[in-house]
């Protein structure tokens, strides 16, 4: 008999443990999720970095110094397999004051004990060889090459692509309601959709993995939301080689500067502490972007008018009771393993995550595991036109002349490239038609004009692929529809 | 030194002209007319541009004598075009333009049918403009559904019939945001108001009267700041600003509805012409030209809403044709002949002037917007004693002035004011 796994979340946490765990015969994996497509909660907005490994005091947060350091390593391997956007472009943490060396050489001491491989201090002249057009006032940094960036939405998309290639089960809009639990064991979760049955349940429910936790009886730590707001400029502005941090402080790593995968220059986060209740709110302010204005102005100073913004966004990391990642098996409740308060460097640890629950369920709940024997670490890339040759365009087109028709002006994202996102939705049971899945899987709706001119035929293709009206196709799930019915639905009064 | 071209099938045109809207298309009738061998490009499935969806009237009354919608304006074009037999392309998307040497360039274009090169010895650039979204002009808040450039609204509601919304807050009093408050009403959505930054309206009088016909609020000297709403619209904040445009602490309200349609303003798409090169003009956003429409990069030709934004299409199709004139003239001469040209520079109250260089061998247009608005002024050209009166001239308003070839033939320069009579 198969041990029957439910992992309550499709963020970069449970979509890397549903792949990890789909290497073994006697699992069967559920994988559930409340959003209509995966990655999007915290895991969607971030800095997007892989981070060093040197910022994490292992006496203060061990889970995390450990997870991180391990985290980068095997993302390095990862990338390949699931063929995930990257680039390892290494970081500075640049000193502005002579006494930021003492805090430097405090980073370096720290990643070195983590086990962070070729950290050293650069002087001005190498640092600003490294990095040429940095803020003048820079004196010298710290160098940690094996710092990376990947796409965090991309990157869970193909785990989840993989997982579900290796036999995972995946439920979208799938809300948890309940946690049964008899006689101290885990029954399984009460969910939206009816009840799933489970042995082992894996609460990797990022901002709500207290509440998920508390449906167990569970009620030792509490997560609040810490909101961070970004800028992203448009193509061709100037952005450095290196990931930038400033020299951190007591409070917060600083404002990062870095030129995302994608080729943006990208500035942010700041840290806004909310209250636990806010768990939904997304909303960029004014004051926020201001800070982050002037924050990434001090490593950068040749910031661009800022009309040539493209897109500034929000985003929440889960902050947990105590500020270490918790991942245990609870011992009151048999069967069930807490992922919780996976905030920074939770994108860089989560496939040490993923290895150390698999760890846990043989160890602490006595599964023995048994590996497949066929088990395929693969996944393949969609299709992006952006990055084929004339002449692959035409192998494509001979294919399918959708290849050959490009929607995304800016980006030059290809009907054939929205085709296959959609294929690929389906495939992993995205049911509700989003534009904004779309998007994350091509790049559509991302360039200089934000979707003017290609949203419409995107939402043409979604109406046409999931048989809908076009006005039901959504932006980001339901409630969130392109329209409200025919363009005459007022007059007639036929609104939906 | 020429790259290898990649092995894809080679087409050979005298010109290509890249868009088929009212520039391109008149570009592309003019240059078939003159007698050149023409391929005309656009990234969609049917000719026309923008035009197909302004289901409006006020087209043509300058180019065709009449009043037009966008459809029938379009649709006069095409059939010209069809008649003359002009060669076009719709789904193709033009991924690159190289420079190899005056004439001779090559266009790579990408279509359900594939990739193509084609050689040409020039290239007309019709390729429009974009808008500016909610983000370029500030706007923080939730990222969520509701929130349309009135562009993309129109294309949802006139190309694919769909209704973004039942009430509805638009920034910016241009035409395009004039023009979709009607089409809002029109269908029996309540346009609950009109935002405007500056302290006067951004449009033509005669869509400015829509304001009134349909009783929909206007705030001038107003700016729309922050968007809130769960999975969709549901209020947006308004706050006023003083005279330097600076928000006024204290000012703001809510205002409630689930559409915000940004019409902001256009900005010229020439990315494509700036990687080979080609000098743009801040003011204009547009390149650099002369009175051929010629840019900085000789055989590439620009028309219509990529060389400057207009407010009228009639204008925009005249330009197509002189482009196709300047083409033919490169074609045959084997360029521009050089010449001492006369720079055209900006004197008071003129925020861009086009084209930037005269040769004062042909009467020309010049194309100008004003900064700020006027009453009772001048237009005057002291180089050459040009003076004309004008009641009333504002930025929404383009002019367009006639210069015959003998005034500017002797002069090295020439600035152009608009002043107080």
């Amino acid at each position: 008999m198969k041990t029957k796994v439910a992992i309550i979340g499709a963020g970069i946490s449970g979509a890397s443990i549903a792949r990890v765990l789909s290497k073994y015969e006697n699992l069967e994996v559920h994988l559930i999720e409340k959003a209509p497509d995966v990655g999007w909660g915290v895991s969607k907005a971030n800095t997007a970095l892989i981070h060093g490994g040197y910022d994490d005091d292992p006496e203060k947060y061990p889970t995390r110094a450990k997870l991180c350091i391990r985290g980068n390593r095997l993302w390095h391997q990862w990338v390949k397999e699931l063929q995930i956007p990257h680039v390892w472009n290494g970081a500075l943490i640049v000193a502005t004051k002579d006494e930021d060396f003492d805090e430097l050489e405090r980073l370096l001491e720290r990643g070195r004990k983590n086990g962070v491989p070729e950290m050293r201090i650069v002087d001005r002249d190498e640092l600003f060889h490294l990095e040429p057009d940095l803020t003048r006032e820079a004196i010298g940094a710290l160098w940690v090459p094996i710092v990376g960036q990947i796409g965090p939405i991309p990157a869970v998309i193909a785990l989840v692509e993989n997982a579900v290639a290796n036999g995972v089960k995946t439920h979208l809009e799938t809300e948890v309601r309940g946690i049964k639990v008899e006689n101290g064991e885990v029954k399984g979760v009460e969910t939206n959709n009816g009840f799933i049955e489970a042995d082992i349940v894996i609460n990797a429910a990022g901002l709500y993995a207290d509440d998920v936790a508390r449906m167990a009886g569970i009620d030792y730590f509490e997560i609040h939301p810490r909101k961070g707001e970004y800028w992203i400029f448009d193509e061709g502005i100037p952005g450095p080689r290196r990931v930038l941090f400033p020299t951190p402080t007591q409070i917060s790593k600083g404002i990062v500067v870095t030129t995302e995968i994608s080729g943006h220059l990208m500035i942010g986060p700041n840290a806004q502490d909310l209250p636990p209740e806010e768990k939904e709110d997304f909303a960029t302010t004014k004051e926020g972007l201001e800070q982050v204005w002037e924050g990434a102005k001090k490593l950068w100073p040749q910031l661009p008018p800022r009309s040539k913004v493209i897109r500034t966004f929000a985003g929440l990391r889960p902050e947990p009771t105590g500020g270490d990642f918790i991942i245990k098996a609870e011992e009151e409740v048999w069967g069930f393993i807490n992922v919780a308060g996976i905030r920074s460097p939770g994108l860089t640890s989560a496939p040490a995550i993923a290895h150390e629950v698999a760890g846990i369920i043989e160890r602490d709940l006595g599964v023995k595991l048994v590996e497949k024997e066929k088990w395929n670490p693969y996944r393949k890339e969609i299709t992006h036109f952006f990055m084929l040759g004339p002449e692959q365009i035409n192998e494509m087109v001979r294919k399918n002349p959708a290849y050959g028709k490009v929607v995304c002006r800016c980006n030059n994202v290809s009907e054939g490239d929205i085709l296959e996102a959609i294929e690929r939705m389906k495939m992993i049971g995205v049911k509700t038609p989003s534009i904004d899945s779309v998007k994350f899987r091509t790049k559509a709706t991302t360039g200089t004009c934000q979707g003017s001119f290609c949203r419409p035929r995107i939402v043409q293709l979604l109406a046409r692929e999931y048989g809908v009206e076009p006005w039901e196709v959504t932006l980001k799930g339901r409630g969130s529809e392109i329209g409200i019915g025919n363009v005459k639905a007022l007059l007639r009064r036929d609104e939906a | 030194m020429m790259e290898p071209m990649p092995q894809i099938p080679m087409l050979n045109y005298d010109v290509v002209v890249i868009g088929g809207g009212p520039a391109g298309m008149a570009a592309s009738i003019k240059a078939k007319e003159l007698g050149l061998n023409v391929l005309l490009l656009d990234e969609n499935d049917y000719l026309g541009g923008i035009l197909p969806q302004c289901i409006h009237p006020g087209f043509g009354i300058h180019y065709f004598r009449e009043e037009l919608t966008g459809p029938e304006f379009a649709a006069r074009l095409a059939k010209r075009l069809v008649e003359l037999g002009v060669e076009y392309r719709t789904g193709a998307r033009v991924l690159e333009i190289r420079n190899y040497s005056d004439l001779e360039k090559v266009v790579v274009f990408t279509s359900p049918s594939g990739t193509f090169q084609v050689w040409t010895k020039a290239v007309i650039y019709a390729a429009g403009a974009r808008e500016r979204h909610a983000f370029e002009i500030g706007i923080v808040g939730d990222r969520v559904s509701g929130i349309y450039t009135a562009g993309e609204a129109q294309t949802l509601m006139d190309i694919y019939g769909i209704l973004p919304g039942k009430e509805i807050v638009i920034v910016g009093s241009g035409d395009v945001g004039l023009i979709m408050a009607r089409r809002f009403a029109l269908e029996g959505a309540k346009v609950k108001a009109v935002v405007e930054l500056m302290p006067y309206p951004g449009g033509l009088a005669r869509n400015v009267m829509i304001l009134r016909d349909f009783d929909i609020p206007l705030y001038l000297g107003h700016k729309v700041v922050e968007v809130r709403g769960k999975g969709r619209v549901e209020r947006v904040k308004v706050v006023k600003v003083d005279e330097n445009l600076n928000e006024i602490p204290g000012s703001e309200f809510w205002i409630e509805a689930d559409t915000l349609i940004i019409s902001a303003g256009l900005v010229p798409s020439v990315k494509k012409l700036k990687k080979i090169g080609v000098e743009i003009d801040p003011a204009t956003g547009g390149p650099v030209v002369n009175d051929r429409l010629e840019t900085s990069v000789p055989g590439i030709f620009v028309a219509g809403n990529s060389l400057l934004i207009n407010d009228l299409v009639d204008y925009v199709a005249e330009q197509g044709e002189l482009a196709a004139e300047g083409a033919r003239e490169f074609i045959e001469n084997g360029g521009i002949e050089s010449r001492k040209w006369v720079k055209v520079r900006k004197g008071e109250n003129v925020r861009l002037i086009v084209p930037h260089y005269l040769s004062g061998d042909r009467d020309v247009y010049l194309y100008l917007r004003v900064s700020k608005p006027m009453e009772d002024v001048e237009l005057r050209i002291p180089e050459i004693g040009k003076r004309m009166k004008l009641p009333v001239v504002k930025p929404a308003e383009m002019l367009r002035i006639k210069l015959k070839a003998e005034e500017i033939r002797e002069v090295e320069k020439l600035t152009v004011e608009v002043v107080k009579a």
